[in-house]
């Protein structure tokens, strides 16, 4: 009843928090909540996430925020959108399961997602 | 030797900006950009993408808005020196002395580094032992097409570059073309023609297959390529090229022994100066509390790092600040008429 005055309890009321797992070329895995609403890339920047690059900022302009999805995700992710397999062509190492990450909008879908991290972007 | 009151590395609007406010307070500068055009990323990734968010501008794309920059810096005769990238920087008492890497050479007492994400470089090949072989039979961009006459030239890519030269070389060459995917980038012309072209037994097209390794001693004999599914072939080739687009890298930036970050370069709020007096960063590749990565912020930037210029290349002149609306001066610089 005294919601609001729970200060935690009241950010996730506000925010949904989605769980996304980021695994390093390490094998380093990085679970982190991810407020709905912002893509895979940008939690990953905003949690320092190492080997997202992103450098145009999440323009679908470059591919440096590749990353590989786990398989039994793919066909719960949203469709690619025309323009994201043409940036595909120049990622570092492409496979049939890379995905921009700029391109993910994290959801309550998405919770426990597992992306991998490719060794380099560039 | 180029003597000069500021060099701004990077040809974006950004640096155009920066420069256009250098030769309003009476400075002069040059311009490097490692791009063979003026625009930096507004014109290499979205030259036709409309940008809302420019002050006074309602909508505009890239390419207007470089256009637009260049058309303000029209009043003043600036220099630019394209397909040049900065190699080395080192201090000379006062100066700084800035090398490029076909050797030319500036001496300036200011450095305003405008370069965005870094220089756009081609993509390369993953395979690591490419290295030996890159310029020699294996090459990211054309300069001489006669060396592949009556060869076999394996081309690798989907977009404009990769297919224009397939349909261009298989005239006088044996070509393979391999894409990692069936559908390609490239204008829709251009593919329908590579598709008559193998369809015709002229162009080798081998679809999702990417290159696995790459084979010969002192000679490129052959390459393997690998499909989605594991299979692997081997093809007997002379040259291979690689079109895989640009990406950006810091390149040599990185290591002047400024205070480097994630691939941007702090610097202070009010000359936009790095850790090396007389050494500014300025627009997407500057960073510091607050920074948000916007064009107008680089102009921003721009506008105070040229004002710090000043002081280092007129140390006997005291700076005075005037508008554009009222003064003289400025209005003979621009070449218009006063009141």
């Amino acid at each position: 009843m005294f919601l609001h005055t729970c200060p935690i309890f009241f950010h996730d009321y506000i925010y949904p928090m989605t769980k996304i797992t980021y695994i390093t070329h390490e094998n380093k895995s990085h679970t982190v909540d991810v407020q709905n609403g912002l893509t895979v890339m940008e939690g990953a920047v905003q949690n320092d996430i190492p080997g997202i690059d992103a450098d145009c900022g999440g323009g679908m302009a470059c591919a440096t925020c590749h990353v590989y999805v786990k398989e039994d995700w793919l066909d719960k992710l949203p469709k690619k959108e025309d323009g994201e397999e043409d940036m595909l062509d120049m990622a570092f190492e492409p496979k049939t399961n890379s995905r921009l990450s700029c391109q993910l909008t994290v959801s309550d879908e998405l919770d426990g997602l597992i992306v991998n991290i490719p060794s380099k972007q560039t | 030797m180029n003597k000069i009151d500021a060099l701004i590395i990077g040809a974006g609007p950004t640096g155009l900006f920066t420069a256009h406010q250098l030769k309003l307070i009476g400075l002069d500068c040059e311009i490097v950009d490692n791009l063979d055009k003026i625009g930096g990323q507004c014109i290499e990734l979205y030259p036709d993408k409309p940008i809302y968010d420019i002050p006074a501008i309602p909508e505009c794309t890239g390419e207007e808005l470089t256009n637009n920059l260049i058309n303000q810096l029209k009043p003043f005769n600036i220099k630019f020196h394209l397909s040049e990238r900065v190699d080395e920087v080192k201090k000379e008492k006062d100066n700084w002395i800035v090398k490029t890497n076909n050797d030319k050479i500036f001496s300036t007492p200011n450095v305003i580094i405008a370069g965005g994400v870094g220089s756009f470089e081609p993509r390369k090949f993953s395979v690591k032992e490419c290295e030996k072989f890159e310029n020699i039979s294996l090459f990211y961009s054309i300069t001489d097409k006669k060396i592949f006459k009556d060869k076999t030239v394996t081309i690798f890519g989907g977009g404009d570059s990769a297919l224009d030269w397939a349909v261009e070389l298989s005239k006088n060459s044996k070509v393979n073309l391999i894409h990692r995917r069936d559908d390609f980038r490239a204008a829709q012309a251009t593919v329908d023609k590579v598709r008559k072209l193998a369809k015709d037994e002229k162009i080798n097209l081998l679809t999702k297959y990417q290159m696995s390794s790459i084979k010969g001693e002192n000679k490129l004999e052959s390459i393997d390529i690998k499909s989605d599914d594991d299979e692997i072939k081997t093809i007997k080739t002379d040259y291979v090229l690689g079109f895989f687009g640009l990406i950006m890298q810091l390149g040599p930036i990185a290591n002047w022994g400024l205070n480097i970050n994630k691939k941007t370069i702090k610097v202070d709020t009010e000359k936009f100066e790095t850790n090396q007096k007389g050494i500014y960063a300025v627009g997407d590749i500057c960073t510091y509390p607050g920074k948000l990565k916007l064009i107008l912020s680089g102009f921003h930037e721009g506008a105070l790092a040229a004002r710090a210029c000043f002081k280092l290349a007129r140390p006997n002149e005291k700076y005075r600040f005037e508008f554009t609306t009222s003064s003289k001066t400025i209005k003979d610089r621009l070449g218009v008429k006063g009141d």
